[in-house]
C-alpha cells in the first residue's frame, strides 16, 4: 500500500477484506485435516506417527498463519518476524536435543529404556 | 487540537495516515506474537527432551487422556478462528451487527473449550492423575460419572474385576530405574472392599493378578512390537512427569484463552459503543491476531498430548 495522501481527502481503509469463500474453504481444509490426523494417529507407522501428526499440523498451521491471519496479502516485514520466531524455536530444539543426545555413556542403566546404551567411557 | 478531515478522531497524531496506523498495530502484534510462540518453545522443548528420552512414559500416560474430548476442542478452537477471522472480514466492510454476532460466538467458542477442559481436569482431579508429588492414581477412585473416562480400554466399572480400595500406588519423586513394578505398599492384593462398607471407594485399576499394570486385561489394543512403541505393560516410573507437562502446556494455554476472550469481550464492547467503521476497525484486526495464535498453539498441543503412539 502506498503511503497516503495528506490534505483534506479520504483515506482509503487500510487492510482489506478476506472474502468468505477464502475463509470457508480454509476452515472446512481445516476440519478435514484434523480428521485425517485423529485417523492417521490409529495407524501404527512406528516413529513416522510422530512426524506425520507434526507435519500436518504444521499445513494446519500454515493456512491459519496465510489466510486467517491474513499474512498472505499483508507486509512482508510481518511474514520476516513469524518466520523467525519459527526458525528459532527450532534452533531451540534441535540444539537442545542435539546436546542431550550427548551423553549416552553417562546414562544411569537402564532408566531411559529407549535411549542407546553405550559403556562409560573414561 | 481540533478535527480536520485529513486526522480524523481515530488517527493518532503521531501517525500521517491510517495505514501507518495499521502498519504499525499490526507490526506490534507480530513481534508480540513472536515473542509467544518463544513462550511456548520452552515447554515444547521440554516435551521434546523428556519424550525422547522416555517415550515409555507419554505412551503410557497419554491414555488417560481422552482423544475425542482433544478432538472436539480441536474442532471448537478452529471453528472460533474461523468466525473470528469472519468478524474481522465484516469488521472492514463496516458490518457492525454482523461483527458482534460473529465476536459473541468466537466467545461462546472459548466458553466452550474452556468446559472441556474442566471436565477433563476434573477426570484427572478425581483419579489423581496430577503433577509431580500430586501424582497418586486410584486412592481419589470414587465412583466417577460419565464424563472424562480414561479412554482406550481402561478398565470402566461394568468390567473391571473386583478392585482394592484404596491401593496406594505412591509415586513420590524418582523411583530406581528399571526393576520390577513399583510396590504398593499396605495394599491386598485382590482384596475386594469389605462389602456395604459405606466408605469402601471402587477403584477402576484392577489388581495386579488381574493385569500386571494394574488396568483391565484389555487396555492395550496395540500389538506389542519389537521396539519400544508397544504401550508398556508396566507402569513405567516418573509417569507423573507426563502430567506435569501436560498439565503446565494446557494450563498455560488455558491461561492464553482467558486472556484471548477478555480481549475479545473488549473488542466486541467497542463495537457495540461504534467505535468501528471501514475506515478503521484495527482493534478487532489485532485481537483476530491474538485469539489465531491461541489456536495455532492449540493444533500442535492436541497431537503431542492426545495423539501418541
Amino acid at each position: 500500500m502506498s503511503s497516503g495522501h495528506h490534505g483534506g481527502q479520504e483515506h482509503a481503509a487500510p487492510g482489506h477484506a478476506v472474502s468468505k469463500k477464502v475463509l470457508v474453504t480454509v476452515w472446512l481444509s481445516l476440519m478435514v485435516l484434523t480428521v485425517f490426523t485423529v485417523k492417521v494417529a490409529t495407524i501404527d507407522l512406528g516413529s513416522a506417527n510422530l512426524w506425520v501428526a507434526m507435519f500436518v499440523a504444521s499445513i494446519k498451521a500454515s493456512l491459519v498463519v496465510l489466510f486467517f491471519m491474513h499474512l498472505f496479502w499483508d507486509r512482508r516485514i510481518n511474514m520476516i518476524i513469524f518466520l523467525t520466531s519459527v526458525f528459532l524455536l527450532a534452533l531451540f530444539l534441535g540444539l537442545a536435543l542435539t546436546d542431550t543426545g550427548q551423553y549416552q555413556d553417562q546414562l544411569i542403566p537402564g532408566y531411559a529404556p529407549a535411549m542407546e546404551q553405550v559403556a562409560p567411557t573414561k | 487540537m481540533s478535527e480536520h478531515s485529513s486526522h480524523p478522531a481515530y488517527l493518532g497524531h503521531h501517525y500521517d495516515t491510517p495505514e501507518q496506523q495499521f502498519d504499525s498495530g499490526s507490526l506490534g502484534m507480530w513481534l508480540f506474537l513472536a515473542t509467544e510462540v518463544l513462550l511456548f518453545a520452552g515447554l515444547f522443548c521440554a516435551y521434546a527432551i523428556y519424550r525422547s528420552h522416555h517415550p515409555e512414559i507419554f505412551l503410557y500416560a497419554h491414555q488417560f487422556l481422552d482423544k475425542n474430548l482433544g478432538a472436539l476442542n480441536t474442532g471448537i478452537l478452529i471453528f472460533s478462528s474461523f468466525t473470528m477471522a469472519m468478524a474481522v472480514r465484516q469488521a472492514q466492510l463496516g458490518k457492525n451487527n454482523q461483527v458482534m454476532w460473529l465476536l459473541f460466538i468466537t466467545l461462546l467458542c472459548g466458553f466452550g473449550f474452556l468446559g472441556v477442559k474442566k471436565m477433563e481436569y476434573e477426570a484427572k482431579w478425581k483419579h489423581g492423575l496430577l503433577w509431580g508429588k500430586n501424582f497418586h492414581p486410584a486412592e481419589h477412585g470414587a465412583a466417577h460419572g460419565t464424563e472424562g473416562l480414561p479412554e482406550a480400554g481402561i478398565a470402566t466399572h461394568e468390567s473391571a474385576a473386583p478392585t482394592t480400595a484404596g491401593t496406594a500406588t505412591h509415586d513420590a519423586g524418582a523411583t530406581p530405574a528399571g526393576g520390577p513394578a513399583p510396590t504398593m505398599p499396605g495394599a491386598i492384593p485382590g482384596a475386594p472392599p469389605a462389602a456395604g462398607d459405606p466408605l469402601a471407594v471402587k477403584s477402576n485399576i484392577a489388581p495386579p493378578a488381574a493385569a500386571p499394570s494394574g488396568l483391565a486385561p484389555n487396555a492395550f489394543s496395540e500389538q506389542p512390537h519389537a521396539d519400544s512403541h508397544a504401550v508398556p505393560k508396566q507402569r513405567p516410573s516418573n509417569v507423573h512427569i507426563f502430567f506435569g507437562i501436560y498439565f503446565l502446556m494446557t494450563g498455560l494455554h488455558g491461561v492464553h484463552v482467558i486472556a484471548g476472550m477478555s480481549a475479545i469481550a473488549w473488542v466486541l464492547w467497542r463495537t457495540k459503543r461504534g467505535d468501528f467503521s471501514p475506515a478503521y476497525s484495527t482493534p478487532v484486526h489485532l485481537v483476530g491476531l491474538y485469539w489465531h495464535l491461541v489456536d495455532l498453539v492449540w493444533i500442535y498441543l492436541f497431537p503431542l498430548l492426545y495423539l501418541v503412539g
